[in-house]
């Protein structure tokens, strides 16, 4: 009986934490450097091994002046939904069936940081 | 013939077939058993040889991977080409498996380092068929289906060229001849010579499906579009032999 006491105990501790996780800057940053900097590069300067055929440059998140001019709900949708939802490129594909809307808020925190210092957490 | 002689007979007829079918059988069972030696001697370490658990991965599982997943082989590789591959293989990656693990930050933008890419060891010809045998056998218990049969149409060139890189922007990540189109995804203008036609529908409709923790979008697109791309792979790879 105590040992199942001690169970749900530990569980409304931990399981609360974990459903509650916030959207991170670190885990924005693992995800970017695996489906992202392909394109954007790997320092998010815009120029990344695809772009030598691209007739249009990707966005270079370092550029604290552009990026500033998008809220963070535009880069959400520019990622979930792609270029094309913001009438931008359709070589930004959409992002929503990879990640779920947690992953990508966390990829908007880890551009928040690339281009303005942003903490992100 | 009397009745006796003639069941001696047929038993005798009976124990030959037996004892041939069985020694097909087991040469059979050998030849697939070298196939799987050798994939865990050779291959399991750079490929995922039986499904894995889905759940239990870490959603950054894929920039650990050193190969494509096999556990769909049979799915996905046309047969012939496998063999042919697996003796003398080529790049099929131009920035490997995983290509920020390849990648260097220039003053003219980041570019792979060809250094860095190990080429793909080839099987010895005595091993292959064997080998071919167990990839072949790896198929999906349940695969995802088409929504509507593929039947490859003719197409022109130029318009499939023009739906796949500026329509569809495949070309963003994947090469449709050898001097243009992305460096990330694999070549495509072998594409059709390489890859299951359904395969190449099915994983283009719906690429998580296959792969949770693939690299490539899902861009929903309706099913005669995405056949109107297969269609280009076709024209692309017949153009390239």
């Amino acid at each position: 009986m105590m040992r199942y006491s001690l169970i749900i105990l530990l569980l409304t501790v931990i399981v609360p934490v974990t459903a509650t996780a916030e959207p991170s800057a670190a885990e924005g940053k693992t995800l970017y450097r695996i489906y992202c900097t392909q394109c954007h590069g790997i320092e998010g300067d815009g120029y990344g091994i695809n772009v030598e055929d691209m007739e249009v440059l990707p966005r270079d998140h370092t550029d604290a002046k552009e990026m500033l001019t998008r809220t963070d709900q535009d880069l959400f949708k520019a990622i979930k939904h792609g270029g094309k939802a913001i009438d931008k490129s359709v070589l930004m594909p959409n992002w929503d069936a990879n990640f779920s809307d947690e992953q990508i808020m966390s990829l908007v925190r880890y551009l928040r940081s690339v281009c303005c210092n942003a903490a992100g957490n | 013939m009397n009745k006796t002689r003639r069941c001696l007979h047929d038993y005798r007829i009976a124990c030959v077939t037996v004892i041939a079918l069985t020694g097909i059988t087991f040469g059979a069972a050998a030849g697939a058993a070298d196939g799987e030696q050798y994939l865990q001697a050779h291959c399991a370490d750079c490929h995922t040889l039986d499904a894995p658990d889905v759940a239990q991965l870490a959603a950054t599982e894929r920039a650990e991977r050193k190969g494509p997943q096999l556990h769909y082989a049979g799915n996905k590789f046309r047969k012939d080409w496998l063999r042919a591959w697996l003796v003398a293989p080529t790049r099929i990656r131009p920035g490997g498996s995983f290509p920020p693990d390849h990648t260097v930050v220039t003053d003219e933008g980041d570019v792979i380092d060809a250094t860095t890419l190990a080429d793909h060891p080839s099987v010895p010809a005595d091993s292959v068929d064997a080998v071919v045998a167990s990839l072949m056998s790896r198929r999906l218990q349940d695969p995802p289906t088409l929504a509507e049969p593929y039947e490859p149409k003719t197409g022109t060139l130029m318009l499939g060229r023009m739906d796949f890189n500026k329509f569809k922007g495949c070309g963003a990540c994947h090469r449709d001849a050898t001097d243009s189109g992305g460096l990330s995804g694999p070549e495509l203008y072998t594409a059709w010579h390489r890859l299951q036609a359904d395969f190449i529908v099915s994983y283009t409709a719906d690429p998580i499906a296959w792969d949770p923790h693939s690299m490539m979008p899902n861009r929903h697109l309706k099913e005669s579009d995405v056949h109107k791309l297969a269609d280009y792979l076709k024209l692309v790879a017949e153009q390239e032999q």
